[in-house]
């Protein structure tokens, strides 16, 4: 019992790992899963849409991990090849929208009272038409389809990175090291470059892979509905809404698996963002 | 208690005007991108409605007329003018889909929308504040993680996957619920019960109560973690109140106000999240229509739906303004100054 006591006081608290260095090597492998799953997916296009009737209606097996759906293609192959979809209309529309947020973020804060009242009145009418209701009418718009999902996302996610930015470069411009910048007549563009640049980018490069969940989920959902990719696409959101015609004829494995690995694929987007941003600031760099 | 505060310079009746001022420059700038955008679109509605083959074999006669049914030769400005102004006496045209008033079909259908959406609020704000409540005062415990975890994962998932995973699971599998439809099929409207009709309702409520709980959840869990970390609280258990009479006597009067707050601006997440969850319970609701609508190029229709949602969006975040000025001292005083 003693000799246990002592052992305990002896031995160091803890060999832990410093949480810089975990977080670095957690978001380094999730980023490489995501580029793995987005260029096997780009590769196995072909292979998802091949049909083997010979095969259909399987339930998850060791030969098709996933299943095979009523056309005999394989579940697993199908969902990577979504899943990779997903990821490219994510990046595009992530991508598109953050620089929507930088631009208008920027105009608000730094174009006077009239471009702010303007901006910040445009975002309240964003955030005052639900997001999937907004999707549908835009998708409707340009007639459906990968660019109709794409630009639907694109146009409605910037509003909370821009007040963000906003803010950040509001901060920015009242903060010591600008006034004395330009008491010493240093150029707009050159603050704007050197000193308000390097001070808002790490707030935008979070806020933009946070948005890709976001970005991910939406076009899912648009796409269940029938306003994003078309049937030919694979897509996580056709093949749920093809499910849904066989679900009870009891072939769950059609929804289980793409569905889980849709949240997969959000849940290491936010690991890689939540984890950069720790990194980002300081205060909460050791939490 | 007790302490009565005074209304003395809240002046109700200004914020309320105004609000008003507000909601008719949102309601025109959405009626304007909403008619812009539906009818920019180079969806077909004749076709949409048609079908593929009927239009191969269609004289241009019927093609011409069917053209001037759904309004495709008029233009863009002269359309919204001649709806704008007939919506403003109340009008909001024909749903050309369901060959009714679009009022009455909104009608019909935001009775049970309503429905669906008002228990779904109700049951994840109370359940996710409890689950926050409990989460913060139990921090790093089990219950904490469970939650978290919870909350993360739920955060993560598509909501119709959600409903569809409910779906197999208890109308598949176990059958306790009903597969979709807001009534029994086959029975007339006139002799669905209550009981039939909150049968049918249960499994979308559900779902959508379990995936709007996240976040409330988190919010309340951080605020309780405030709250329980404030002097107050520590001067409380100094004079020796447990950790139950704490929470019920000074934690709660104070995590309500954010909860309440941020479950009113949750209600554009709920409607969002209904449009799915009627799609996969075949529920006739708003969301459905607007599905409906949206696909068969029901013009008419789907602004109406987007105006409306607008218009309970603005309702939601104007009444947690106006309950937290009502309710908080301190913000209603800030009111009148700014």
């Amino acid at each position: 019992m003693a000799e246990a006591v002592a052992n305990i006081l002896h031995v160091p608290k803890r060999n832990r790992v410093s949480n810089r260095r975990f977080m670095l090597v957690s978001v380094v492998l999730a980023a490489a899963v995501l580029i793995a799953i987005a260029i096997c997916g780009a590769m196995l296009m072909p292979e998802a849409i091949k049909t083997d009737f010979t095969q259909k209606n399987l339930a998850p097996s060791p030969a098709h991990i996933f299943g095979t759906d009523w056309m005999g293609r394989d579940m697993l192959v199908r969902t990577i090849a979504g899943l990779s979809t997903s990821i490219l209309v994510g990046l595009i529309a992530a991508c598109v929208s953050s620089l929507i947020a930088l631009i208008l973020g920027t105009i608000a804060a730094l174009g006077g009272r009239l471009a702010d009242r303007i901006i910040t009145w445009l975002i309240d009418l964003l955030m005052g038409v639900p997001h999937i209701v907004l999707l549908i009418l835009i998708s409707f718009a340009l007639g459906k389809g990968f660019w109709g999902v794409t630009i639907g996302v694109a146009l409605t996610h910037w509003a909370s990175l821009s007040r963000v930015i906003r803010a950040e470069i509001l901060q920015c411009r009242e903060s010591g090291f600008v006034a004395v910048a330009r008491r010493l007549g240093v150029s707009r563009i050159k603050i704007a470059v050197h000193h308000m640049l390097p001070y808002v980018l790490p707030q935008f490069i979070v806020g933009l892979i946070l948005m890709f969940p976001h970005a991910i989920l939406h076009e899912a959902a648009i796409t269940f509905l029938g306003f994003g990719l078309s049937p030919e696409q694979p897509a996580i959101g056709i093949i749920l809404s093809e499910s849904m015609s066989y679900l009870s004829a009891g072939m769950w494995w059609l929804a289980v698996f793409p569905g889980l690995a849709l949240i997969g694929i959000v849940m290491l987007f936010d690991i890689v963002g939540s984890g950069i941003r720790r990194m980002v600031d300081p205060s909460s760099a050791q939490e | 208690m007790g302490v009565s505060y005074s209304l003395e310079g809240y002046d109700l009746s200004r914020i309320i005007f105004w609000n008003i001022g507000r909601f008719l420059l949102l309601m025109v700038a959405v009626s304007v991108v909403v008619f812009t955008l539906v009818s920019v679109s180079p969806v077909d509605p004749v076709a949409a409605n048609v079908g593929q083959a009927a239009l191969v074999g269609m004289s241009d006669e019927k093609r011409a007329a069917l053209d001037a049914y759904w309004g495709r030769n008029v233009p863009l400005p002269e359309r919204y003018l001649s709806w704008g102004s007939a919506l403003l006496q109340g009008d909001m045209g024909t749903s050309l889909r369901f060959n009714a008033p679009v009022a009455d079909v909104i009608a019909n259908r935001a009775l049970n929308s309503l429905l669906l959406m008002s228990v779904a609020w109700l049951v994840s704000g109370v359940l996710g504040f409890a689950l926050g409540v409990l989460a913060g005062t139990h921090r790093d415990t089990f219950l904490d993680r469970a939650v978290k975890s919870y909350c993360f994962v739920l955060a993560a998932s598509p909501t119709f996957w959600v409903a569809l995973l409910l779906l197999i699971v208890f109308s598949v599998w176990l059958g306790w619920f009903p597969i979709g439809f807001s009534q029994p099929i086959g029975k007339s409207a006139a002799s669905v019960t209550l009981g039939d009709a909150l049968y049918h309702l249960a499994l979308p409520a559900i779902t959508l109560s379990l995936v709007g709980v996240a976040n409330v959840a988190l919010h309340t869990r951080e605020k309780t973690i405030d709250v329980m970390n404030s002097p107050y609280v520590r001067f409380a258990r100094t004079r020796g109140l447990t950790e139950r009479q704490i929470v019920l006597r000074h934690g709660l009067r104070n995590l309500a106000l954010p909860a309440i707050t941020i479950q009113f601006a949750q209600i554009a997440e709920i409607f969002g999240g209904s449009v799915l969850v009627e799609q996969v319970f075949s529920y006739p609701g708003l969301g459905q229509a607007a599905v409906v609508a949206g696909i068969g190029g029901d013009v008419a229709l789907l602004a109406g739906i987007a105006l409306v949602s607008a218009a309970l969006v603005f309702g939601g975040n104007a009444l947690a303004n106006i309950l937290y000025g009502v309710i908080d001292p301190r913000i209603r005083k800030g009111q009148t100054h700014g």
